[in-house]
């Protein structure tokens, strides 16, 4: 079974060279932390900055620099950047490779639920439901279950939609499932992880690729 | 001749009264009006409509203007660093609009480009596109989205001329541009106030023909949501 940087690791196999890329926050985050080597990818921040760095030193933070999860960051050689409207623009026109988000629930038929839980908790979409909604490609980067033991993974999300049939892919720290016309593919299972466990803990709908394989993640 | 310059915060919102809408540009609390913000809780006015991207945090930016229940409805894409927005909203005090963040950013750059509406594919299937038209384009579907109307945008930028010209500087622009284009009466809060011909025209952000009043902001704090650092 993977922890958080288990599943960012796996997910950072999926990168190539040229990427422009929109990392969520939360898990998505960490994928930046294991860009492959040898490959160049340019993350955006949909609050105006193409290119992030890494987290400055103490002395260079910089109130005026920061990233769509509100951190202190830095720019790198060859960063720009612009106002909201063209970020969203870039978005939106589809020029962002790829987006890995987090997710409370994913249906399977690529629907997505992330933004709302009605009567508990509001924190709103942000620039979500735009970038599910333009983006070419969409990892969603999560927990299996939550925390009260229950699939995120389902036939229909239950909770409010943030993108209809969008996600193309799901990383969990059971394994990795394609999102096809049969459902949740599993085509890699994480290490020392039973497929009876991960169709156990799958409600959707499931089918097992017959060239599954144990994911590698070093 | 013209006369943008004013002498303050307090003097350049002397004319908003209750009941008014009013954008504020900034992301989290990343370029915010700070000085606007706080003459606005001074004077107490009420049941306000705020167009801005969050609601600042319990003690800062827009959330002091929630602290005194000032705000009527907000209308915002994401609120989640605000204990006290959230208890405002589950118990129905605070009437609130959640959009998409992409939708709220062009819908700002409609007003100030003067387009009534736009067409974007963020939200449709969703809550956001109850109620809303809805038109195919090559096979997608595509919400209607209106151009915002707003009595005042009070924004804050790096640096900026008498006539209203502006700079902004590193992600602290997000918002604050479209936003100064956007309002009946844009009012602009500057680190730097300087004079026409010192600040290079190509490198303008927002041409001064957009901003009705600007005035030397003072004391800003700048306060950040998450430090992060890189350890030598």
């Amino acid at each position: 079974m993977l922890d958080k940087f288990g599943i960012a690791k796996r997910i950072a196999k999926e990168l190539q060279d040229g990427y422009y890329v929109n990392l969520g926050i939360g898990i998505p985050t960490l994928v930046a932390n294991y860009v492959p080597h040898g490959i160049e990818v340019i993350l955006q921040s949909e609050n105006g900055l193409l290119g992030i760095g890494p987290f400055p030193f103490e002395e260079d933070v910089d109130a005026d620099l920061i990233n769509a999860g509100k951190q202190t960051v830095t720019t790198t050689k060859g960063s720009s950047f612009f106002d909201s409207a063209m970020s969203f623009g870039m978005i939106r026109s589809g020029r962002v490779d790829l987006t890995v988000l987090g997710a409370m629930e994913v249906a399977d038929n690529g629907d997505i639920a992330n933004w709302k839980i009605p009567g508990k908790m509001v924190k709103g979409m942000g620039g979500a439901m735009d970038l599910v909604a333009s983006a070419k490609n969409i990892i969603v980067a999560m927990q299996h279950v939550n925390k009260a033991g229950e699939s995120k993974l389902l036939n229909k999300c239950s909770l409010p939609i943030t993108g209809l049939g969008c996600v193309k892919k799901v990383v969990t720290e059971l394994g990795v499932f394609d999102i096809t016309a049969e459902g949740f593919k599993c085509i890699e299972y994480a290490p020392g992880v039973g497929l009876d466990y991960i169709k156990e803990k799958t409600l959707g709908r499931l089918v097992i690729a017959d060239d599954v394989r144990e994911m590698s993640i070093d | 001749m013209l006369k943008k310059v004013v002498k303050n915060a307090e003097e350049a919102i002397i004319d908003i009264t209750d009941g008014a809408t009013i954008m504020l540009g900034g992301f989290g609390l990343c370029g915010i009006p700070e000085n606007s913000i706080t003459a606005l809780v001074n004077k107490g006015i009420k049941n306000l409509t705020c167009i801005s991207n969050n609601a600042g945090v319990d003690d800062f930016g827009i959330g002091l203007m929630l602290k005194t229940r000032q705000v009527k409805k907000m209308i915002a894409s994401y609120v989640g660093e605000n204990a006290e927005f959230e208890r405002q909203l589950l118990s129905g005090e605070l009437e609130v609009e959640l959009i998409p963040q992409g939708t709220l950013a062009t819908r700002c750059m409609a007003a100030g480009y003067g387009i009534p509406a736009i067409y974007t594919p963020a939200g449709v299937g969703t809550e956001v596109a109850e109620g809303k038209e809805t038109r195919e384009f090559d096979g997608k579907t595509y919400l209607m989205e209106h151009a915002f109307k707003s009595d005042f945008a009070i924004v804050k930028a790096w640096k900026g001329d008498t006539h209203g010209n502006l700079i902004f500087r590193a992600t602290s622009r997000n918002f604050n541009p479209l936003m100064a284009m956007a309002g009946k009466i844009t009012i602009v809060e500057v680190e730097e106030l300087v004079q026409p011909g010192e600040l290079d025209p190509d490198m303008i952000h927002t041409p001064g023909i957009y901003v009705n009043r600007i005035f030397k902001g003072v004391n800003y704090e700048k306060r950040i949501e998450q430090v992060t650092v890189t350890k030598r």
